[in-house]
């Protein structure tokens, strides 16, 4: 089987798998509509935060309400579309302890796949209309000379940074392999990396920012891009080109997070559980 | 016939990191499966059994390709199971008995559903496979009922029923009919019979139950540390552990101990005796013998248990070493 069928099989199992689950969850309609409600108010209380934040500052780190809310939109959004893919991956290590992750190894389709769709819940969507509400706000508040290049980059970040955020959710999973029970530090990478992207870079120090460029490079979900369509200086020293960088960064990040998962496996099937 | 499952001196060790202090950590190698060959030809039906953490499952985990041999040579069907194990996931089925992969929330009849579509099975196929396993198998009224609903005799159909959906050439079975009840176990042997002789389906089966290996396998596989204790028909072992079965006699009233050719009587309480004899004998001719000449109320007899039939064995080994 080639690299680009494997693929496509792996697809197709992630939508049989994520099927069942929405099925599952559906036999459970209160539930269901309840986490939903639940869901959405929380993520949508997330925002008030900084709205409240706004009635008492005019600017937060010289970045306005509208740019900030940007910032948000974007990293909110495309943490959601990530979290929407992959956001169970976290149960991996569970499903390592009780056993259940041999199941998935006997049958035949990529391993990736069942534990990507595993506990596939559309009550994520809420995450996603949140992020995509504020984003559009934002959009039409902040003071942009808009160009060709600056349209095609609102699109371009979303996508490069869910793809930047589903790296990290594999990179996490495949430690858990090593080390079962280290969900939460998953967690602090994924659900911290997105709250670290709704406040600007300004407010934090260079060392972090650096770090969030260099090492784990979630400032081209947003900081980076978003700094060029606001007319900004990028938060570190930067050529102009690194705008457009997402897209390769994102690449770049699967791959490694692919390697990641592909030898995180090989450590279970020589080291069993 | 040629060999179908091929084991050459296969071993699997782990590392077991054991904390000693806050943070110091001990590295042991434990060997759970040493050295272990054996070739089961296509169409036989083996039991593979031994104590707990003796290495059947991990034996099973690298047939299946789940864990990768730390040394030796393996073969399913002349395929590597660890290199290739996503080719191999069509060609074999996989039992984990404590272990359901049906699912929870849904109707039984969806978790065989996702299977038609996740091994791509034709229509045609699978509608006769799963005709085939609902009768035998008695799932006819399971179908439509939640999987969380269903006992656990009733699941362990379900799950063997899951398994067998794409036709798969050789059937693994951990445990099989642990946990169920004796009408559950009957049904499920008697598939499993079914399965190996109508159509000729590999069958590698763990147990405790040495029931299950007497009813189903003409060869037994015995493992023990992670060595084959013993690879050849049941009756040998019981043999070369000079196992007993136990026949136990309720009689009329309270008499001096039995005396019948073949037999001792090991333990007397008020009217019930009980009687061992060599497993490899038939029972009934015992049972004949004591009912003719006394006044039996009722009788059952029992089957030595794996872990006796073992401990056996060891003695017998050291025994041989020593003189």
């Amino acid at each position: 089987m080639g690299e680009r069928s494997a693929f496509a099989e792996g697809l197709r199992a992630y939508g049989l798998i994520a099927g069942m689950w929405v099925r599952s969850s559906m036999t459970y309609r209160t539930s269901f509509v309840i986490t939903m409600l639940g869901n959405g108010t929380m993520t949508g209380l997330d925002f008030v935060g900084i709205l409240l934040m706004f009635s008492q500052v005019d600017s937060l780190g010289g970045w306005s309400l509208a740019e900030v809310a940007l910032l948000y939109g974007l990293s909110a959004t495309a943490f959601g579309i990530a979290d929407l893919v992959l956001g169970s991956m976290d149960v991996m290590g569970a499903r390592i302890r009780d056993g259940s992750f041999d199941t998935l190894l006997v049958r035949p389709v990529p391993v990736l796949a069942q534990v990507g769709a595993d506990h596939f819940a559309l009550r994520r969507l809420g995450r996603i209309t949140q992020g995509a509400l504020v984003l559009g706000w934002s959009l039409a508040a902040v003071d942009v000379d808009w160009s060709a290049a600056k349209v095609l980059l609102v699109p371009v970040m979303l996508v490069s940074g869910a793809a930047i955020f589903c790296a990290v959710f594999v990179a996490g999973a495949a430690f858990q392999i090593l080390v079962q029970d280290a969900a939460e530090v998953q967690n602090a990478f994924t659900y911290g990396g997105t709250t670290l992207l709704q406040y600007p870079p300004s407010v934090f120090g260079k060392e972090l920012v650096r770090g969030a460029t260099f090492m784990l490079p979630l400032a081209f979900v947003n900081w980076v891009p978003a700094s060029y369509v606001l007319g900004r200086p990028y938060p570190i020293a930067l050529p102009e080109w690194a705008a457009f960088a997402s897209p390769p960064v994102a690449v770049a990040c699967c791959a490694l997070a692919g390697l990641a998962w592909r030898s995180g496996l090989r450590a279970y099937r020589s080291t069993g559980n | 016939m040629d060999a179908f499952i091929e084991l050459d001196r296969v071993e699997k060790v782990f590392d077991v990191r054991k904390k000693t202090g806050f943070l110091k950590r001990e590295r042991r190698q434990v060997r759970a499966v040493d050295s272990i060959s054996f070739s089961v030809a296509r169409g036989e039906m083996v039991g593979y059994i031994g104590p707990n953490g003796a290495g059947k499952s991990t034996t099973i985990k690298m047939l299946t390709g789940i864990l990768t041999p730390s040394g030796g040579r393996l073969r399913v069907a002349g395929i590597d199971p660890s290199r290739e194990r996503t080719r191999l996931a069509r060609r074999i089925g996989v039992v984990f008995g404590q272990r359901t992969t049906l699912w929870w929330d849904l109707p039984l009849i969806d978790s065989y559903k996702l299977m038609h579509r996740m091994y791509r099975i034709p229509d045609e196929r699978y509608r006769e496979n799963l005709d085939r396993c609902v009768e035998l198998l008695e799932l006819g009224d399971l179908l439509d009922v939640p999987v969380r609903q269903l006992s656990l005799g009733q699941r362990m159909r379900g799950d063997i029923a899951a398994a067998l959906l794409h036709d798969p050439e050789v059937l693994y079975l951990d445990e099989p009919t642990i946990g169920l009840d004796v009408i559950s176990k009957a049904k499920v042997r008697g598939f499993l019979r079914e399965l190996n002789t109508e159509r000729g389906t590999t069958v590698l089966l763990t147990t405790h139950d040495l029931q299950d290996i007497e009813q189903l396998c003409k060869r037994v596989m015995v493992i023990d540390h992670g060595r084959l204790m013993y690879d050849g028909p049941l009756a040998g072992l019981h043999e070369i552990g000079e196992s007993e079965r136990t026949l136990v006699v309720d009689l009329e009233r309270e008499l001096p101990p039995i005396e019948a050719p073949g037999a001792r009587v090991v333990k007397v309480e008020g009217p019930r005796q009980w009687l061992a004899f060599p497993a490899s004998e038939s029972a009934a001719a015992l049972v004949a013998r004591v009912a003719a000449a006394y006044p039996m109320v009722d009788l059952s007899v029992r089957e030595p248990d794996i872990e006796a039939v073992i401990a056996k064995m060891y003695a017998e080994q050291s025994e041989k070493a020593v003189s």
